[in-house]
C-alpha cells in the first residue's frame, strides 16, 4: 500500500502513511474508498509546498482531509502560481459564464486585455528574476484597480486580461485608464540598488448586448484594440465604440415623464391591481 | 469582423436588397429581451392560423431563441443543418401544436451571429422558397440591435415591436425604434405592449413614444416615422401558466384575457398584413 513508485514519498511526512487504511465513505457503503488505496503522494506534496494550506489530519476526518486536498487542488488549477491571480483556464471559465448572461441580460460587461510594454527588454537587462518581480508588482496593482467583483487573470506571459461586469459604457475608458496610471506610477525595486519603472498597454471591448458571443471573438476584439494601442505608442488605452442610440437624458426624461409628474397614487394603485388580479387567477 | 457591425455602412440598412416577397414577412422583435417576444411571435402565430392563415414562425434569434422551449417542440433537424448541408429545408419545418409551422435555427447558429455575406445569401435564399409557400411569415428576431437582428428585420415589410411598461423595456424600444426608423427607413413600427395592468396603459406608453419620436427624432425628418399600436396583452397569470406548462395560451387557457388580446391583435394583424400584401 502506497507503494506507487510513481508518488514521490520522500517529500511528504511519513507519519501520514500509517493513517492510509481510513476510509473515505461510511462502512456500509459497499463503494467505500479506503485512503490507503489513493495514491495521494503527489497531490499532498502539491499542497504542502504551499505554506498556507494546511492539510488536516487524516485520522480526525477522513472526509474532511479528502475535501482539503481536492479543494486545494481546485484552487491550484485555476490559479497562476507566480502572480496569484486567476490562470487561463479560470479565465475562461469566467468568460463564458459572463457570454450566456449577456446573452440574456444584456448587462454590459467589458473585456480588457493588457501586455506589458518592452517586457522581453526587463527580462534581457535586469535577468528573469527582475521580470518576475515586475509581473508580482504589476498584477497586485491591477487587482488593487479593480472591483472586488471583477477578476483579473494572467493570459500568459506578460499578457493579462480582466473581466469588469456591469461596467457601464462610459466607466470602461475610466477604469482601464485609472490601471495605465496606476501600473506606469510603481516603482518596482529589482535589486537593492536597482528600482526599474514599466508601462502597460490595454484594448477593451464590451460584450455585445443580447448576443451570445464566442470567447474567441471577444477576446479578438479586445486583442484588436491592444494591438492599436501598441502600435499608437504604447502606455495607451483603446476600448473598442460601442455602436448602438445613446438614449438622452432629455429623451428619457420625456419617456418617464408621466411615470414622475402624473397621480402619485396611480402607480401603487395599478400594482396592488395585478396583485388582486393575480390573486384572483390563482385561487 | 465582429459579432456586431458598425450598421451605417451596413447593407442590413437596406431593406429592398432584402427580400423580393417580404410583403407577406412580419418581424417580432423588442428592444430588450424578456418581454415576451417569443411568446407573443408563438401564441400570435396560433392565433393566425386558427383564422386559418398558413402560418411559418422562422426563429430569426440565432443561437439564442426560445421558441422551442416555448411550444415544447424539438426537433432534430434544424436550420443549422439546412445551413451546412446535412438536411433538406422541407425536412427543417415542424407542424407546431397551434396548427403552424415553425423552423428553428438550433443552438449551431450561434457561430453565424457573425453574419457573414455568405450567410446573410444563405438565409435571403431560404426566405425567398419559403415564403411562397404561406400567407404570413413571423420572425421572431433577437432582442436589441445587433446585426442579426437588423438583417432579420430587413427581411420583413412589417415590424411588430414588444415591450412592456417597465422603463427600462420602454428605453431599449425606444433606443430600437430610433435605429430602424434611421437605418431602415423604417415609415411605421407596430406595437404591442406587453404586462399591462390596466386597459389603456399600452396605449398611452405608445402615444407617449410617438410624441419623444416626434419631439426628438421626426421633427428634422422627411420620413417621418410613425407607431400604430396594435394591442395591450394584460398582465394575466394564465400567462405564466401556459410558459410553465409549455403550452400556447390557445391549449392552456382560451378563454383567459391575455388569450382573448393576442386573438384581437391576430385580427389587426391579417388585416394590416393581407392588404399591404394584396
Amino acid at each position: 500500500m502506497g507503494k506507487d513508485t510513481s508518488c514521490r514519498a520522500r517529500d511528504v511526512p511519513a507519519v501520514i502513511h500509517r493513517h492510509y487504511s481510513y476510509p473515505v465513505a461510511s462502512a456500509t457503503d459497499s463503494s467505500v474508498i479506503r485512503l490507503g488505496d489513493l495514491r495521494l503522494d503527489d497531490a499532498r506534496a502539491l499542497l504542502e509546498h504551499d505554506p498556507s494550506s494546511v492539510l488536516p489530519a487524516p485520522e480526525a476526518s477522513p472526509v474532511e482531509y479528502m475535501q482539503t486536498i481536492l479543494d486545494g487542488l481546485c484552487e491550484l488549477s485555476l490559479r497562476d502560481p507566480l502572480t496569484g491571480l486567476s490562470n487561463r483556464r479560470h479565465f475562461n471559465h469566467l468568460l463564458n459564464r459572463e457570454i450566456e448572461a449577456v446573452a440574456r441580460s444584456g448587462e454590459s460587461v467589458l473585456l480588457l486585455i493588457m501586455d506589458i510594454d518592452h517586457f522581453k527588454k526587463v527580462n534581457d537587462t535586469y535577468g528573469h528574476h527582475a521580470g518576475d518581480l515586475v509581473l508580482q508588482a504589476v498584477s497586485k496593482c491591477l487587482e488593487a484597480c479593480v472591483r472586488p467583483m471583477d477578476t483579473v487573470s494572467r493570459f500568459g506571459g506578460e499578457e493579462f486580461a480582466a473581466i469588469l461586469p456591469n461596467c457601464p459604457a462610459t466607466f470602461g475608458p475610466v477604469v482601464a485608464e485609472r490601471i495605465r496610471e496606476a501600473v506606469s506610477e510603481l516603482s518596482i525595486v529589482v535589486s537593492p540598488t536597482e528600482t526599474i519603472h514599466v508601462t502597460i498597454s490595454i484594448g477593451g471591448a464590451f460584450a455585445p448586448e443580447w448576443v451570445r458571443s464566442t470567447i474567441e471573438l471577444w477576446t479578438e476584439r479586445a486583442d484588436e484594440q491592444l494591438y492599436r494601442a501598441k502600435s499608437a505608442g504604447r502606455n495607451r488605452v483603446f476600448i473598442e465604440e460601442q455602436h448602438g442610440v445613446a438614449v438622452s437624458a432629455d429623451e428619457k426624461g420625456m419617456l418617464f415623464g408621466h411615470l414622475l409628474f402624473g397621480d402619485p397614487a396611480s402607480g401603487d394603485a395599478a400594482g396592488s391591481a395585478v396583485t388582486d388580479s393575480e390573486m384572483n387567477r390563482a385561487y | 469582423m465582429s459579432e456586431v457591425s458598425n450598421p451605417p455602412q451596413d447593407d442590413t440598412a437596406d431593406p429592398v436588397l432584402a427580400l423580393k416577397s417580404r410583403s407577406k414577412v412580419i418581424a417580432v422583435t423588442s428592444g430588450k429581451g424578456g418581454v415576451g417576444k417569443t411568446f407573443v411571435s408563438a401564441n400570435l402565430a396560433s392565433a393566425l392560423a386558427k383564422r386559418g392563415l398558413r402560418v411559418l414562425v422562422l426563429d430569426a434569434d440565432l443561437g439564442l431563441a426560445n421558441l422551442d422551449v416555448v411550444l415544447n417542440l424539438y426537433p432534430k433537424i434544424t436550420l443549422h443543418d439546412v445551413f451546412t448541408g446535412k438536411s433538406k429545408l422541407e425536412d427543417a419545418i415542424y407542424k407546431a401544436p397551434g396548427g403552424f409551422s415553425v423552423l428553428l435555427a438550433g443552438s449551431g447558429m450561434v457561430e453565424y451571429s457573425r453574419l457573414a455575406p455568405e450567410v446573410r445569401d444563405d438565409f435571403l435564399r431560404i426566405m425567398e422558397s419559403l415564403v411562397p409557400n404561406y400567407d404570413i411569415v413571423l420572425l421572431d428576431t433577437g432582442a436589441g440591435i445587433s446585426d442579426v437582428v437588423l438583417f432579420a428585420v430587413s427581411m420583413a415589410s412589417e415590424v411588430l415591436l414588444v415591450a412592456t411598461p417597465e422603463p427600462t423595456a420602454l428605453t431599449d424600444a425606444y433606443a430600437t425604434i430610433k435605429v430602424l426608423g434611421a437605418q431602415q427607413k423604417r415609415q411605421s413600427i407596430r406595437v404591442v405592449i406587453n404586462q399591462v395592468s390596466r386597459t389603456g396603459d399600452g396605449t398611452a406608453i405608445t402615444t407617449q413614444l410617438q410624441q419623444v419620436l416626434d419631439r426628438f427624432v421626426n421633427k428634422d425628418s422627411e420620413h417621418p416615422l410613425k407607431l400604430i399600436h396594435m394591442g395591450d396583452i394584460p398582465a394575466d397569470t394564465a400567462v405564466r401558466q401556459a410558459i410553465m406548462k409549455r403550452q400556447l395560451l390557445a391549449q392552456a387557457d382560451p378563454g383567459c384575457p391575455a388569450a382573448l388580446s393576442i386573438t384581437q391583435l391576430a385580427s389587426k394583424v391579417e388585416s394590416a398584413v393581407i392588404k399591404h400584401g394584396a
